[in-house]
């Protein structure tokens, strides 16, 4: 009865055999293709570097500014202003304004490919059955498997640096933005529908005029989502090489600097906390429209 | 009614709504009922063997309650709602033949739709809800927004252009939907319990606008409704639709007067009658007596009064051209009015 006890697991040998295989055949991948994806890539490290330079190049008094600014647009509240304004600035006065600015940038141009990227997929989802089917198990694995697991062939493939930073974080960061793009569209009520049926909109009139902007307040929870993954992942990608705030955390682990970690990890939260109330009043904002009378 | 006035013609319509309809349609042809078809097949019989010719410029009224197939049969003018069978012609083209492109075109210039629970984009304001049919016609914004103007203002909205939906009432906002649809300048307007979700006081308000409109436009109206009372106020022809078919066409007088089954006469009992009859029709041959002059289309309530303070009791009915064609007495009026059952009653006494 020993193979009831015993699991009848591939041999030690089959099981090196196999894993090599898959390491052998992802390593001839790189080396093949590396180079050229690297280059694919490139527009977007220049940008990045581009838009690190031009945050760390501005006054911090207009940054400061620009920032509250933004505040005041979506918010038009002087709390979240003033909360803003004051933490930003405690932030510098910390000494933390460099790495700031760093995980800034990368922030932003994250969510702005996570959108870019993101809100197709989530329309194309919406409009079909099968693209859903496909779709779904894919963003399950991407939001359940260990980030540290897809860092291995991103490195790999793309070595260490702020490009694989970045993809690492999209992966992570980009199904909230799918799922919620799919599921407002969705949710659109189908008697108005009917109704741009009625007066001969074509799919695309459908789509602009009717789908996405009402579908507008869910999309917006999914950008907010996504700034906030996205700032989670920070900590993680730094070990990837991604500079920010994440770097200084992660020395603190390795070097037990309690006062270190807790500060940056405090800057992570107050920018998180920045863009969640920005984005969330805007969001809010948009559907103003629904605060009527009622019937 | 001759064919040049007719407007829209819907031929042998059937739909079917289930998983094999064509194969089921051959068994409704066949003769199976709705009931068979539903317990033994697990299909809905939605419509079977609909034909109906619906007057250019005037009323047609469909009316059925719940589930008789009312709104399938509208949908199915502009297509919403793919036929299993059938044909519908409007200016000798087959609507459910058309094209994708045409289909399109059909929609955006030559029928526009009024909903039950007003369909209205929540995200817009009046004015913007309003323009939202020129919008996909591709009219430039200025235009469109002096026709929506206009049309906001004959609705009676005029000052609240910038409101959102969100923030009217359901009669302001059925009025939104109204505009909406008129502003598309479409001949045909498709009208589906437009006004069924509303108080009855509103109800009649709306009734009172849309009358009013119609009688400068002149559109092809197409209206359904599951109210008796409305369909025979507003009606020029009225369909009554049972279980997806049409049981009894005509006239609202012929409704009332000559109900072709018990289902119908059922109906119209508690009508009140003296508001659908006109005089011509319950008139005798002249005579010499006395009395005012009134016109043949009068309604029985509203002659009552004039007739009880003639002297003779009696008015003289007059044609279209002034001619006194008969005379009504108050014993007509009164028969008018009474409902059937007491004249059957009155009968066994």
């Amino acid at each position: 009865m020993d193979w009831l006890i015993e699991f009848p697991e591939l041999g030690r040998r089959d099981m090196r055999d196999f894993r090599k295989g898959i390491d052998q055949g992802f390593k001839d991948f790189t080396r093949t293709y590396g180079e050229d994806i690297e280059l694919f890539f490139d527009p977007l490290l220049q940008f990045l570097i581009w838009l690190e330079k031009l945050l760390l190049a501005t006054p911090w008094p207009l940054f400061i500014f620009v920032v509250a600014a933004l505040a005041w647009f979506a918010s038009r509240s002087l709390k979240v202003v003033v909360g803003t304004g004051v933490s930003l600035f405690l932030i510098g006065f910390l000494g933390m304004w460099e790495d700031t600015m760093s995980t800034v940038s990368i922030i932003v141009v994250c969510t702005m490919l996570c959108i870019g990227l993101g809100l197709p997929i989530g329309i194309l989802m919406s409009r079909s059955d099968r693209a859903q089917a496909i779709v779904t198990p894919v963003l399950d694995v991407m939001q359940t498997i260990p980030s540290f697991v897809y860092l291995i062939p991103v490195v790999m493939l793309l070595g260490i640096g702020k490009v694989p930073g970045l993809i690492s974080v999209v992966i992570y960061a980009i199904p909230p933005m799918i799922r919620l793009t799919n599921l407002g569209i969705r949710l659109v009520d189908k008697e108005v529908l009917e109704a741009a049926d009625a007066f001969g909109a074509s799919p695309w009139q459908k789509l602009v005029q009717v789908q996405i902007p009402l579908a507008l307040p869910n999309i917006f929870a999914g950008v907010n989502q996504t700034i906030m993954m996205s700032l989670a992942m920070v900590v993680i990608a730094s070990m990837i090489g991604v500079t920010g705030l994440g770097q200084p955390v992660l020395k603190a682990i390795s070097n037990q600097y309690l006062a270190m970690g807790l500060l940056n990890g405090l800057a992570i939260v107050a920018l998180a906390i920045i863009f969640d109330r920005i984005s969330q009043s805007y969001g809010k904002r948009l559907q103003t429209y629904r605060g009527g009378q009622g019937e | 009614m001759s064919d040049s006035e007719t407007k829209i013609e819907i031929k042998h319509l059937y739909k079917i709504f289930g998983d094999d309809p064509e194969t089921m349609l051959q068994r409704v042809r066949d003769g199976v009922s709705k009931d068979e078809l539903n317990e033994q097949h697990n299909h809905v019989l939605g419509l079977s063997d609909i034909n109906l010719k619906m007057p250019a410029k005037g009323i047609q009224v469909v009316m059925g309650l719940s589930g008789s197939g009312k709104s399938t049969l509208i949908r199915h003018i502009n297509r919403l709602i793919e036929p299993t069978s059938g044909e519908v012609w409007i200016d000798g083209q087959n609507v459910l033949e058309m094209d994708e492109k045409t289909l399109l075109e059909f929609r955006r210039h030559r029928a526009s739709m009024v909903f039950q629970k007003f369909a209205l984009l929540p995200h817009r304001t009046v004015m913007e809800n309003t323009i939202y049919g020129l919008e996909i016609q591709g009219m430039g914004e200025k235009e469109a927004e002096k026709r929506a103007t206009y049309w906001i203002e004959r609705v009676g909205l005029a000052g609240y252009e910038e409101n959102y939906p969100g923030q009217l009432s359901g009669g302001m906002q059925q009025r939104v939907g109204l505009a909406r649809a008129l502003a598309t300048d479409a001949d045909i307007l498709l009208m589906d319990e437009a006004f069924s979700a509303l108080d009855p006081l509103i109800r009649t308000d709306m009734q009172n606008i849309l009358l009013d409109l119609q009688q400068e436009l002149h559109k092809t109206i197409v209206f359904i409704t599951h109210d008796l009372e409305e369909a025979l106020r507003i009606g020029d022809q009225i369909a009554v639709l049972r279980d997806g078919e049409v049981v009894q066409q005509g006239t609202p007088q012929q409704i009332v007067l000559k109900p072709k089954d018990d289902y119908i006469a059922d109906f119209t009992k508690d009508i009140n009658r003296g508001r659908v009859i006109q005089l011509k029709t319950i008139m005798n041959t002249p005579n010499d007596k006395p009395g005012p002059e009134l016109s043949g289309e009068m309604l029985v309530e509203d002659a009552a009064q004039l007739v009880t303070e003639s002297p003779s009791s009696q008015a003289r009915v007059t044609d279209d051209a002034g001619v006194v064609v008969g005379v009504v007495g108050i014993n007509d009026l009164i028969r008018a009015m009474a409902r059937p059952d007491i004249e059957s009653r009155l009968e066994e006494l």
